[in-house]
């Protein structure tokens, strides 16, 4: 790993008696792309928010760019952008005010504006809508706006929360690669995400569950941790299936993603077989299989439903 | 604690203003409902009564007493609009509402009177106190100069009788109007102040540009005076405005020295946006902070001295209204515009808006930092 640029040590938040993030200790190394994935509520947006400066930590710290977020929460601002979960774009202002606006706020120098922007633009593709309202836009759009305003001052670190969070498919790939543009050009990137198919791009992912680290990784080292092979099949009973498939010997586990069952076997080759038959003598029609490769998904259900219980 | 950056106040200074203008929704609350208000106030808040509506029994029917009801309307304050011989119309014509007030003059008014003294009734209509009251006062006097009139002529002015000479220093003709027309400016502004201080802040919250804002170089002090420097612009445009068409159009008389107002507009300005920021910072949402500002706005009226006269309060609200700065600029406001009064006899008026304004602002202060960072 490069040379570490955001330190987390013991980092904790508790509201009234719920310890929303519990001793996080970890650190991203400079140029990273850093992901941090977990359900809603495992702790995502408040690390991030510490991490911004924004929120105080009931206990440890962490440093940001050099910077600890307890000791000099202003000083932390000058290194990192924030883009929380929605975005706060001034609606009645155009996207051309909206950014020139965090340019000011910002007091970038007025000779670098116009390269800037036009970077910015070219990688967002908002030149055409750049008078247009904020309010105006779709909600990729307005998702693409917020990178460009929370870019404008070219910060070292980018906290990025949950940025395609109700975004169409065509906006979330165009906003992956904006991300994956700012990797290029040295930005540090954090970014929460609840959706583990996201984390798949990044450099390691953090797991976060109920406030604490679950496990920290590369996405290939994830999916080496399961010893066994994904073996999917929907059919015709799918939870019935699910607790037929669990209770063989054969399985480690067994979890229903929609109408699609997981099952992770040690040797499906071997074992396979004779988990159909079972699912067949028990009058269930098999729809679908295919052999998979486990998925960060498979990987982290495994992680938490295996976890010893939080106390 | 590092010093306020005037480049980064002007950045947001000039967004506020960008938006404050922008929708046409908001430029015509900070424009045309300030005069919008002041016209209808100006019209529609008189409590004076003109030809208020009379009906007259008259049970005598000579001269004197066709002479008493024509002294009566001679004044135009009461106009007659129904008589009759039975009594029962009377209270048929006030329980319809046909009728405020009810004269009825005794069978043998006149030679009474010829005699040496009579008596004649006055009904009115207590359900309306305000108007009652005024036209009693009217009747009584009418009467008064009624007989004096009757007794001059007679060359029999009654020894050591003595005639009550009123004379309404400020406003002669008791005009409701010169009174309440400089309290609705005051009204206005801080109604204004109140209102785009707590939402310009709110709405911040709301959009979620305020998490923006946080994570700025932006500090806690810039963001305040930037939320609260457009409002005071704002403001002593519109007192201007409103207090030129208080002058040149109600006729206002402005007899005090008009920079006098223009400092104690200041203060109130600033009490205004004081408190319109302690109500961002105590709201949520937008709702919150309308509900918020009319729960301060109501009471801040009522025990303002604006409707009710603040002498006649009991003396715990008497108290409590020395802490409403409406109040206090309502006293300084109408002391300018109609006694011509300044500093040396307004001081602990302005004393008292200074300190509320002050004392507001630094709770609103210290406040701000905690309701920002959720």
């Amino acid at each position: 790993m490069a040379q570490p640029t955001v330190v987390l040590s013991d980092l904790s938040r508790r509201f009234r008696d719920v310890e929303a993030v519990d001793r996080l200790t970890f650190s991203v190394g400079r140029g990273e792309l850093f992901g941090i994935v977990g359900p809603d509520g495992a702790g995502k947006t408040t690390t991030l928010r510490m991490l911004a400066g924004v929120l105080r930590p009931t206990g440890g710290d962490a440093r940001v760019g050099g910077v600890s977020v307890t000791r000099d929460p202003e000083g932390v601002k000058r290194h990192i952008a924030y883009m929380s979960q929605r975005f706060g774009l001034y609606t009645d202002l155009t996207v051309r005010e909206n950014i020139d606006f965090y340019a000011d706020l910002f007091r970038v120098p007025a000779d670098q504006r116009a390269r800037r922007l036009e970077r910015l633009y070219q990688f967002s593709g908002l030149g055409p809508f750049e008078r247009r309202l904020a309010g105006q836009l779709s909600g990729g759009m307005k998702q693409k706006l917020g990178l460009c305003c929370a870019l404008v001052h070219e910060p070292e670190i980018m906290l990025l929360d949950e940025p395609t969070f109700g975004v169409d498919p065509i906006s979330r790939r165009d906003l992956w690669l904006i991300v994956h543009e700012m990797v290029a050009a040295g930005i540090t990137v954090l970014v929460a995400t609840a959706y583990l198919d996201e984390a798949e791009r990044c450099d390691r992912v953090a797991m976060l569950h109920a406030g604490q680290l679950l496990a920290l990784d590369t996405p290939e080292g994830f999916r080496r941790r399961l010893t066994g092979r994904i073996q999917t099949v929907r059919t015709s009973a799918p939870r019935q299936t699910r607790d037929l498939v669990a209770a063989h010997p054969a399985v480690q586990h067994a979890v229903l993603f929609g109408d699609m069952l997981h099952a992770i076997l040690d040797d499906p080759a071997r074992d396979w077989p004779d988990v159909k038959s079972r699912i067949a003598s028990a009058g269930i029609t098999i729809l679908e299989e295919a052999a998979g490769e486990p998925s960060l998904e498979d990987v982290f259900i495994h992680l938490v439903t295996s976890a010893p219980a939080h106390a | 604690m590092t010093l306020p950056s005037p480049m980064r106040i002007r950045e947001m200074v000039r967004k506020e203003f960008r938006q404050l203008f922008r929708d046409p929704r908001t430029r015509a609350v900070i424009f045309v409902a300030p005069v919008i208000q002041l016209l209808m106030f100006g019209y529609a808040v008189n409590t004076d009564i003109r030809e208020t509506a009379t009906f007259l029994i008259d049970h005598d029917r000579t001269l004197e007493s066709r002479k008493l009801v024509d002294a009566f309307r001679a004044t135009g304050y009461f106009e007659v609009v129904g008589r009759s011989e039975r009594p029962l119309d009377l209270v048929r014509a006030l329980d319809h509402g046909d009728a405020l007030v009810g004269i009825e003059i005794p069978k043998g008014f006149a030679r009474d009177l010829a005699a040496g003294g009579t008596s004649i009734q006055l009904i009115l209509d207590g359900a309306e106190s305000n108007s009652a009251t005024v036209a009693q006062g009217y009747a009584q006097r009418i009467v008064q100069r009624f007989a004096l009139e009757r007794a001059r002529q007679r060359g029999a002015l009654p020894s050591g009788g003595i005639e009550l000479r009123t004379r309404a220093w400020y406003n002669p003709n008791l005009e409701s109007r010169v009174y309440n027309v400089p309290a609705v400016v005051g009204v206005i502004i801080m109604l204004m102040c109140l209102l785009l201080t707590s939402l310009a802040v709110v709405r911040e919250r709301e959009f979620g540009t305020l998490d923006q804002l946080v994570v700025s170089p932006l500090t806690h002090q810039e963001l305040m005076l930037s939320k609260t420097l457009p409002v005071a612009v704002v403001g002593v445009i519109d007192l201007t405005a409103i207090a030129l068409i208080a002058v040149f159009w109600f006729d206002i008389p402005i007899r005090g020295f008009p920079p006098t107002l223009f400092l104690a507009a200041l203060l109130y300005i600033l009490s205004g946006l004081a408190v319109g920021l302690l109500i961002s910072t105590i709201s949520r949402t937008q709702q919150e902070a309308f509900m918020s500002m009319f729960l301060f706005l109501q009471p801040a009226i009522i025990l303002s001295g604006f409707f009710y006269p603040i002498e006649s309060m009991p003396s715990v609200f008497r108290w409590v209204t020395l802490l409403n700065p409406v109040r206090h600029f309502l006293e300084i406001i109408r002391a300018v515009f109609l006694k011509g009064e300044g500093l040396a006899t307004l001081w602990p008026q302005y004393v008292a808006l200074a300190i509320i304004a002050v004392a507001v602002l630094r709770l609103a202060v210290a406040r701000f930092p905690k309701s920002i960072a959720a």
